[in-house]
């Protein structure tokens, strides 16, 4: 009978894998990356009055983030005041003048969780907690589909349009 | 008094339920171009896969036996009023089955066939030409008796959300056919013209692939074609087109 070969990592690897180890146990038992940690938000009135996670939005990125197709995707339903792309969906009203129309509460709440004013909607819930979604692709799971960051900023580019 | 009971039950009528007043082929919202495409047999690309299908049919299986051995020659002997009956329900499996359900279950059982890819190419390729045999004729899929079940199960499925955006089948097909979502015109999503011809992806689709399509871009789980739920899922988007014309091979973007 052969004598067994000893598998086990060299003394030396031991304190590199087990802190490697360490981290990944970390980053999986949080559910949350550090910096996309999921906040709470309240509505009351159809309105959400505080910033999610007390962030400040970029109205220049929440524009961007408008048009992108893997982001807000917002031009696939409403029409909105950004000529340079054609082809703007029907589905949803059109968004131009919404910032004279709705508050920023308002704004926030629809952006959040849509089917708490109308259950009825198409539009997705961008930041619904993700336990409470059904059959969501794998490389979807635990996450929202914006960031509070990224609702911070649509809420901030959507109040600039008030024609 | 009397006529606002009337306009009432009017406006009801309207909204109750996913009844369609009135069925409308994927074909009403093409472009013309696109109708003219499907129109015509040398221009349609589908029309390859109804060749290729045919030759499927008529070639011998793993015994010797082909599928005209029994069902004719270029599948003369086959019913196209049956066909377009499916999905139906079978009483000796106790379940709904899909056309291409049956065709894979002959092909096995009968010709003693290697067992295909659902929705895979050869698949496909017998599904068009059997559907296309029944081309022209209505789509009638039986929704009571032992069907009503399965209908309901694929009602329930065709209205829950689902995926990561939260979309569901009737979000989009009952209330917004012949809106748009960017350049795209909405349809009612009938099953009338499957397997069909996209020009987006220049290939023949199956059903249950289009399923996983849809699914997809609402960043919802997929599911193995084949599988128990699009059958039922099928049953009740095919029942949803009773009165529509087989199509197939249908073209559409």
């Amino acid at each position: 009978m052969r004598k067994p070969i000893d598998r086990r990592p060299a003394r030396r690897h031991l304190l590199p894998l087990t802190l490697a180890a360490a981290v990944m146990v970390m980053g999986t038992t949080t559910g949350f990356a550090a910096n996309n940690a999921y906040c709470d938000w309240e509505m009351k009135n159809h309105s959400i009055d505080e910033p999610l996670c007390g962030l400040k939005g970029n109205a220049e990125n929440g524009r961007k983030l408008a048009i992108a197709r893997k982001k807000g995707n917002c031009l696939a339903c409403h029409a909105m005041p950004i000529p340079e792309h054609d082809f703007h969906g029907t589905i949803a009203p059109p968004l131009n003048g919404v910032g004279a129309r709705l508050k920023e509460g308002e704004l926030r709440a629809r952006l959040v969780d849509i089917k708490q004013l109308n259950p009825m909607s198409l539009m997705p819930s961008f930041y619904k907690h993700p336990d409470k979604l059904h059959r969501v692709a794998k490389k979807f799971q635990g996450k929202t589909v914006l960031t509070a960051q990224e609702i911070e900023d649509i809420v901030a580019y959507l109040k600039t349009l008030t024609d | 008094m009397i006529r606002q009971i009337l306009v009432s039950i009017g406006v009801l009528m309207v909204f109750t339920g996913q009844s369609l007043s009135e069925p409308k082929s994927g074909y009403d919202f093409l472009k013309a171009e696109t109708k003219e495409m499907q129109d015509d047999d040398f221009l349609n690309p589908g029309i390859q896969a109804v060749d290729e299908g045919r030759e499927l049919f008529n070639k011998p299986g793993a015994n010797g036996k082909s599928c005209a051995s029994c069902h004719g020659e270029d599948g003369a002997k086959l019913d196209p009023k049956r066909i377009a009956m499916y999905p139906v329900f079978d009483k000796t499996l106790g379940k709904a089955v899909t056309l291409q359900q049956r065709i894979h279950m002959e092909s096995e059982g009968k010709l003693g066939n290697k067992p295909m890819k659902y929705d895979g190419k050869d698949a496909l390729k017998l599904e068009v030409f059997v559907r296309h045999l029944a081309r022209g004729e209505t789509v009638n899929v039986q929704t009571d008796g032992d069907m009503a079940p399965v209908i309901a199960k694929g009602k329930k499925i065709y209205e829950t959300r689902a995926g990561q955006l939260d979309m569901s089948c009737a979000g989009c097909h009952v209330y917004y056919p012949g809106q748009k979502i960017r350049a795209n015109v909405l349809s009612q999503g009938q099953g009338n013209g499957f397997p069909n011809y996209r020009l987006k992806n220049g290939k023949i689709n199956g059903i249950h692939s289009r399923f996983n399509g849809c699914y997809k871009q609402f960043r919802a789980a997929k599911k193995k074609p084949g599988n128990d739920d699009y059958v039922a899922l099928e049953a009740y988007v095919m029942s949803r087109g009773n009165g529509l014309k087989i199509e197939t091979p249908a073209v559409r973007f």
